[in-house]
């Protein structure tokens, strides 16, 4: 932008600003493929690491073979049963969760309007409480339980911050409300519990990779297969939709219709990912403005975002498995690495006064 | 909002005649009164056993412990003395909040004050194994006022100032960031998790009189501080500039206030629990009967949050007889629809 302005200030002919906008776009262009470059090899690298270490490490040629199918003894049991559709799971929640953060944080102009801080995930985790505290579901049904809940939460929200259209910091306060409204029940039904079932429910209110086998994997990435392509196919809209709603609507994007939709599949999204793992701390909040920051400005953030979700889930619990001096879930770490960078972003986007 | 006065004090009151503003505010002090007494009487009758009139004057004034009905009003007062003092500090620290802040949706739990003062107290439960209220107090302190320092200057960074929706996201992060830490304490110490989770619902049930005499000190110099400030707190309604034209020392008003605040609400979590709404809902239930003046503001806010904070105490105790629901989950759950409408009634421009 400030290239544009420069070269209209110096008077140059409409052919000399178009090659500086080339240019410049030229070069956003390249910036954000080496940024998705380099985040799939670290996502990559993260993958072979954590297939490869643990209780008893495994070279990569073993893992290689194991995942050709071949029976290795002790490998095929440790890597193939067991490391496998967890470090799947992690990549899986973690680009989920990226890309909706991302979408919520860009649609509502607001860094700080992730998932997690704004109620959504709170409708799933809640769900999950009272259903693992007061009727002892598990498995499937818990998943499906805290999905539709969490959609239906979603849509209360968005239904009571309607006023003739919905404001992003009118649907931000409400939802900080309703999200008020769910810890309280989540904080009575964690009291209603014996102390095994508490420490079961905070643990998976925390976020674990540690329930991820291979019966949870297929639905994930199934649903995941479905939810994430529409989220990046509806997300072109965004860039309109952040003009303003008469901009957009001058644009041909209709504002009112395509928040909702976008926020059904973000919230779907979000709602899938808890409910395999729990609500992973802060990654929904973190990887949008950290890929905002490695493209450093504009440019579609999506995708990137979401290699950024699956690097911290994956990264975080290398480090809660392995480096803390006991075992953590991976929650636990991004909310301890995540904490002070909230923090330090909060700081920072108050006094830019700027959105993501 | 930050700047015009008007917006943190809902539409109507401001343009009451005065004579008609003093006839409100009677009919208010009136309504306010009995509405606690009903509430004190209803706290010290119903419960899991509901008993009679007679036996409450009975139970209070010359208790028979071997009648059972007296027995139980005998155990009940403790929490509906307990209910009033937190219910009335959390009132007037809510004000407080609202009036230094100029913002009509401050709550000492919206802001992350109470999830500060939980991590405080959890660290003391696990670090150095405390267990009594006295020795909760102190840490809750220190972790509002830390707290709340740190989510104001946050949410105040930047060119508009503290506006609503700032300050309510800097205080919504700053609890999300400090429950994941909570959250890292109690999954490795299941036996911390376990006192901690009774603690961390508000609840009315778990002070005997003598703590309870112990916290009072703490309370009454919240009060008299939040007393003293409240002629400041209405310049500073006014903008800070306007204010120091009116001869108010604007910083010593902030100080006095934040102070006040923090021990109110500091001192209300340490005993209670953190216990959410109360201090949102109840000024502005105030400010209809009073107008935005302080001076009436602060002993309103008292009444009417000692009568909300017992009624909801007293729906918790008979909803789900013979057990009973926390005094903070009620109030989460009735609280949060008056916020969400108090959203909906203001402009967006304004938040």
């Amino acid at each position: 932008m400030t290239a544009l302005l420069g070269a209209r200030a110096a008077g140059g002919t409409p052919a000399a600003t178009g090659a500086v906008v080339a240019r410049g776009r030229r070069a956003r262009t390249r910036r954000r493929r080496t940024v998705v470059a380099v985040l799939s090899l670290l996502v990559a690298a993260l993958v072979v690491v954590t297939l490869c270490v643990g209780e008893r490490v495994y070279t990569p040629l073993e893992v290689l073979r194991v995942l050709l199918g071949e029976q290795v003894p002790g490998a095929s049991f440790n890597v193939g049963v067991l490391r496998a559709p967890r470090v799947l799971t992690g990549a899986l929640v973690g680009v989920a969760f990226g890309t909706a953060g991302a979408v919520f944080q860009t649609m509502l102009r607001n860094a700080l309007a992730s998932p997690d801080i704004i109620g959504v995930s709170a409708g799933s985790s809640a769900a999950a409480v009272v259903a693992i505290t007061m009727f002892g579901l598990s498995g499937p049904a818990l998943s499906a339980v805290a999905v539709v809940v969490g959609l239906a939460v979603a849509v209360v929200i968005y239904a009571l911050s309607w006023r003739g259209g919905v404001h992003g910091a009118r649907l931000v306060l409400i939802g900080i409300a309703v999200g008020a409204m769910l810890q309280s029940v989540i904080a009575y039904a964690m009291t209603r519990a014996g102390i095994y079932d508490a420490n079961e429910a905070l643990r998976w209110l925390t976020g674990s990779l540690n329930s991820a086998f291979w019966a949870t994997v297929g639905p994930l990435a199934g649903s995941l297969a479905l939810l994430v392509p529409t989220l990046l196919v509806l997300a072109r809209r965004l860039p309109a939709l952040q003009l303003g709603d008469d901009a957009a609507a001058g644009l041909g994007v209709a504002p009112d219709r395509s928040r909702l939709a976008l926020l059904v599949v973000a919230v779907a999204t979000i709602a899938v990912a808890t409910a395999a793992t729990g609500p992973i701390a802060f990654v929904a909040f973190l990887s949008g403005p950290i890929a905002h920051r490695l493209l450093r400005g504009t440019g579609r953030l999506l995708v990137p975002a979401g290699l950024v979700g699956a690097v911290l889930v994956l990264g975080a619990d290398l480090v809660g498995q392995h480096l803390l001096p006991a075992r953590f879930p991976v929650g636990v770490v991004t909310g301890v690495l995540g904490a002070p960078y909230l923090l330090w972003l909060l700081a920072r986007t108050n006094r830019s006064g700027g959105s993501l | 909002m930050t700047l015009t006065p008007t917006a943190a004090t809902p539409a109507a009151p401001t343009r009451v005649r005065p004579a008609s503003l003093r006839r409100r505010r009677t009919v208010g002090l009136v309504v306010g009164v009995v509405a606690l007494l009903l509430a004190v009487l209803a706290s010290l009758a119903f419960g899991a056993r509901v008993v009679g009139w007679q036996d409450v004057v009975a139970g209070v004034l010359h208790p028979d412990t071997s009648q059972i009905a007296q027995a139980a009003v005998q155990s009940r007062v403790a929490r509906t003395v307990l209910g009033l003092l937190v219910g009335a500090a959390l009132g007037v620290g809510g004000a407080v909040l609202q009036g230094l802040t100029r913002n009509p949706l401050a709550d000492p739990g919206l802001l992350g004050i109470s999830s500060g003062a939980s991590l405080a107290v959890v660290l003391g439960i696990m670090l150095l194994g405390l267990s009594t209220l006295t020795q909760y107090v102190w840490l809750a302190f220190a972790g509002a006022a830390l707290t709340s320092l740190l989510v104001y200057a946050i949410g105040s960074l930047g060119r508009e100032g503290a506006t609503p929706l700032k300050l309510a996201l800097a205080g919504a992060a700053t609890t999300a960031a400090l429950s994941s830490a909570i959250s890292m304490v109690l999954l490795s110490r299941t036996d911390v998790l376990d006192t901690f989770r009774f603690w961390q619902v508000g609840s009315l049930g778990r002070a005997s009189l003598a703590e309870i005499g112990q916290l009072a000190p703490f309370l009454v110099a919240g009060a008299v501080l939040a007393v003293g400030s409240a002629r400041g707190m209405d310049a500073i309604a006014l903008g800070d500039d306007v204010a120091v034209g009116l001869g108010q020392r604007v910083g010593l008003v902030r100080a006095a206030g934040g102070v006040a605040a923090v021990l109110l609400c500091g001192t209300a979590v340490a005993a209670a629990g953190p216990i959410g709404f109360v201090g949102l809902v109840v000024p502005h239930l105030a400010r209809v009967l009073t107008g935005p003046g302080h001076r009436w503001l602060l002993p309103y806010s008292a009444v009417l949050g000692a009568s909300l904070l017992l009624a909801a105490d007293v729906v918790g105790r008979v909803v789900a007889r013979p057990q009973e629901v926390e005094v903070g989950i009620v109030t989460a759950v009735l609280g949060a629809p008056v916020f969400i409408a108090i959203i909906r009634r203001h402009k967006v421009r304004e938040l």
